[in-house]
C-alpha cells in the first residue's frame, strides 16, 4: 500500500525543516551579508523589500532583482538552488494569478485570437506583478538564508518587537520540528497498522483523531516546557542576550542598502 | 489566502499593519499578565500546532481534499486574544522562514486570519453554544460554524483587500499596479473555494478536534465535566451596546446597492445615486417589470426599520433592533428546547440499550474463575 499523502507530506516537511535548521549552512558561510550585523541587515533588506513594493516601473524592479542576485553571489548563496526553490515557485504561483490579467485588463490590443485580446496594459500589469513578487521574495529569502534564526529574532528587537513576542517566536520555531516529527510518527504508526484502503470518512476520522492527540500532546508539552523553565529559574521575565555591536562596516552596509532602497523608490515612481 | 509581497500597495500594507498593531498590543497586554504562568509555552506550542495542522490534508466528502488553518480551535482553546497571538505567530514564522505570505503583507494576513478569524470563531462559538450543556450537539455545531465562519470571513477580507487595489492604484493608462482583479472578480474567485472546500475542511477539523477534546480533555475547552453552562456576561453587554448603537445606521445616506425600491427608478436623486454607485451606468427610467411585480409580494411589519407609530427615526431603529434580537433569541430558545428534549430521549434510549449488557455476567468468565 502506498504511503498516505499526509504522511509523505509531513515526512518531507519535517526532513526539509530539520535539514534547514540543523545545517543553516548559508547563514554561517563567510559571505558579504553574513558579515553584516543582523540589525543592519534586517533594516537594510526590509527597506529593499519595501522599495520593491513601492516600485511602479519594470526597469527598477529588474535592478532590484539584480541587486538581490548580486548579494546572493557575494554571500555564497547557491544561485541555482535559489532559482529552483524560490524563483520558480514564486513565478509559477504568481504567473498563474497574473496571466488572466493580460486578457482581462482593458487597453491597446497587442494580440488577438477570436474574442480573446491580449492588451498592452494587461501584459504590463502581469510583468510588474511577477517581477515585484520575485524581487521581494528574493530579498526576504536572502535575509533569512544569511542570518541564523536566533540572531534574526534578536535583531527584531531593533524594530520595537516586544521581548515576549520574540521569546514566543523562538519557542514556536523550536517546537515546530518536534511537533511535525511527532505528527509524522503518529501517521506512520497508524499507517503500519492499516490493511487495505481506508474510505474517505475513515481517513477523515483518522486525520482528526491524530490532530486531537497531537493537540493533547501539544498542551502536555507546553506544561512540561513550563516546568523545565521553572526548574531553570524562570520568574516571568524574558531576557535576551544582545551581544551585537555595530562596527564601521555595519554602518556602511546599512547606509548602502538604505541608499539603494531610496534610489529605487525615487526611480520607481 | 496568504497574500504574498507585491499584491497589496504599501499604503494598504501600512494600514493593515496599523489596524493589526492595535489588536496585537491589546492581545499582548492581556496575555502578558499570564506570561508569568503557563501561557508563554502554551501560546508558543499552540502556534506550532496551528502551523503543523495547516499541513493536514483532510479528505473531504466528494473526493477532494482541503487543509485547515486551525484558527477555529485555537480561538476556542485559548480565547480570542490568545488565539490571535498564536495564529499571528504561526503566520509570522510562515512568512519569515518559509516565504508563505509576504513580509510587507504580514499585517494584512494576520488581520484577516489571526485577528478577524479568532474573534469570529470565538464569537460564533460562544453565541451558538451559549447556554448549552457540555455534551450537547449544539456545541459541536457551534465549533464547526466557528471554523467555517472564521475562514470565510478571512477569505472575504483578503478578497476585499485584493479587489480594491485596481480601483485605488493604477497608472496613467489605467493599468493596475498591484493585484489586478476588481472586487467583482476577486470576491467570487476567492469565496468559491473557501465556501465549498477550505470552509468545509476548517469546519470538519474544528468540530472534530473540539469533539476529541470534549471527550478526552474537557478542561482545555472550558468544559470541566461538572461545569454548569453559563452565559458570558460580556456577550450580553456587547449585544446591548450594539442595539444602542443601532440608530447610527441612519447616518448612512441613500439605499444600499441592489436594495432599491421600484419608486427609486423614477426619482431623479435616487437615479443619480444608483448611477454613481454602479460605475456611472444609468439605471432604467422605469423599474424592471419583474422587480416591480415581486417587490410588493410581502409587506414587512416594520418597513425600513421604522414602525409607523414611532416618529423618531433613531428610536424606530432602536425598537427594530430590540424586536429583531428578541425574535432571534426566541428562535434559538425554541431550537434549544427541542434539541434538549431530543437529547433527553436519546439518553434514555441509550441507557435502556446499555443497561442489560452492563450488568450481565459473562458465563465464560464465570466458568474461568
Amino acid at each position: 500500500m502506498s504511503a498516505h499523502p499526509v504522511a509523505s507530506t509531513l515526512r518531507g516537511f519535517s526532513q526539509a525543516l530539520a535539514r534547514t535548521l540543523v545545517s543553516e549552512d548559508a547563514a554561517h558561510s563567510g559571505g558579504v551579508l553574513q558579515g553584516v550585523d543582523p540589525r543592519a541587515k534586517l533594516v537594510g533588506m526590509l527597506a529593499l523589500v519595501v522599495a520593491s513594493a513601492l516600485a511602479h516601473r519594470v526597469p527598477t524592479l529588474i535592478a532590484l532583482l539584480a541587486v538581490g542576485v548580486g548579494l546572493a553571489v557575494a554571500s555564497r548563496v547557491n544561485v541555482w538552488s535559489l532559482a529552483r526553490r524560490v524563483w520558480l515557485v514564486a513565478f509559477a504561483f504568481t504567473f498563474m494569478i497574473a496571466a488572466p490579467a493580460m486578457f482581462l485588463t482593458p487597453g491597446i490590443a497587442l494580440w488577438q485570437w477570436g474574442g480573446v485580446v491580449m492588451t498592452a496594459n494587461g501584459v504590463h500589469t502581469a510583468v510588474l506583478l511577477v517581477l515585484r513578487v520575485e524581487a521581494a521574495v528574493t530579498l526576504s529569502t536572502l535575509l533569512v538564508l544569511t542570518t541564523p534564526w536566533m540572531w534574526l529574532l534578536k535583531a527584531l528587537r531593533t524594530l520595537g518587537v516586544p521581548v515576549e513576542v520574540i521569546a514566543l517566536l523562538a519557542m514556536t520555531h523550536r517546537y515546530l520540528v518536534l511537533l511535525a516529527e511527532t505528527a509524522n510518527q503518529m501517521f506512520e504508526s497508524r499507517q503500519s497498522r492499516v490493511v487495505g484502503k481506508l474510505k474517505g470518512a475513515e481517513q477523515r476520522h483518522m486525520m482528526i483523531n491524530t490532530g486531537g492527540v497531537l493537540l493533547s500532546k501539544t498542551m502536555a508539552m507546553g506544561d512540561e516546557v513550563y516546568m523545565a523553565m521553572l526548574a531553570r529559574g524562570f520568574r516571568g521575565e524574558v531576557r535576551l542576550l544582545t551581544e551585537f555591536r555595530m562596527k564601521t562596516r555595519d554602518w556602511v552596509a546599512v547606509a548602502a542598502l538604505l541608499a539603494v532602497a531610496a534610489g529605487a523608490v525615487v526611480a520607481g515612481r | 489566502m496568504h497574500i504574498p509581497d507585491g499584491y497589496l500597495s504599501p499604503s494598504t500594507c501600512a494600514t493593515m499593519y496599523v489596524a493589526s498593531a492595535g489588536f496585537w498590543w491589546q492581545a499582548l497586554r492581556r496575555t502578558r499578565r499570564q506570561m508569568l504562568g503557563r501561557a508563554l509555552p502554551r501560546l508558543a506550542l499552540m502556534a506550532a500546532f496551528c502551523f503543523v495542522v495547516m499541513l493536514f490534508n483532510l479528505p473531504l466528502p466528494g473526493g477532494t481534499t482541503g487543509h485547515a488553518l486551525g484558527v477555529g480551535i485555537a480561538a476556542i482553546v485559548l480565547g480570542p486574544w490568545g488565539g490571535m497571538m498564536a495564529v499571528s505567530l504561526a503566520l509570522a514564522i510562515q512568512a519569515l522562514f518559509f516565504g508563505d505570505g509576504g513580509i510587507t503583507t504580514l499585517g494584512a494576513n494576520c488581520f484577516n486570519m489571526a485577528i478577524a478569524g479568532s474573534i469570529t470563531a470565538w464569537g460564533l462559538y460562544q453565541l451558538i453554544g451559549m447556554g448549552s450543556t457540555a455534551n450537547s450537539k449544539r456545541r459541536l455545531v457551534a465549533a464547526a460554524l466557528a471554523g467555517y465562519g472564521s475562514i470565510n470571513l478571512a477569505a472575504l477580507l483578503a478578497a476585499i483587500e485584493l479587489g480594491i487595489q485596481p480601483m485605488l492604484f493604477h497608472d496613467a493608462s489605467g493599468a493596475p499596479l498591484y493585484a489586478p482583479y476588481p472586487l467583482h472578480v476577486a470576491i467570487p474567485a476567492m469565496m468559491a473555494g473557501h465556501l465549498t472546500i477550505a470552509g468545509v475542511a476548517e469546519a470538519l477539523m474544528t468540530a472534530g478536534l473540539f469533539g476529541y477534546l470534549r471527550r478526552n480533555e474537557p478542561g482545555l475547552v472550558g468544559l470541566a465535566k461538572d461545569a454548569t453552562p453559563r452565559t458570558p456576561r460580556s456577550l450580553w453587554g456587547g449585544l446591548a451596546l450594539l442595539m444602542l448603537l443601532a440608530p447610527l445606521g441612519i447616518l448612512a445616506g441613500g439605499a444600499a446597492w441592489g436594495e432599491w425600491a421600484p419608486k427609486d427608478f423614477a426619482d431623479q436623486a435616487a437615479r443619480a445615486q444608483i448611477a454613481a454607485a454602479s460605475g456611472n451606468v444609468a439605471a432604467p427610467t422605469v423599474a424592471p417589470i419583474g422587480l416591480a411585480r415581486l417587490a410588493g409580494v410581502w409587506t414587512a411589519p416594520l418597513p425600513e426599520y421604522a414602525p409607523r407609530f414611532v416618529k423618531s427615526a433613531g428610536f424606530g431603529y432602536l425598537l427594530s433592533a430590540i424586536f429583531g434580537v428578541g425574535i432571534i433569541l426566541g428562535v434559538v430558545w425554541l431550537v434549544q428546547l427541542i434539541a434538549a428534549r431530543k437529547g433527553e430521549d436519546a439518553e434514555k434510549g441509550a441507557a435502556k440499550r446499555i443497561e442489560p449488557e452492563h450488568f450481565e455476567t459473562d458465563p465464560k468468565q464465570e466458568r474461568g474463575r
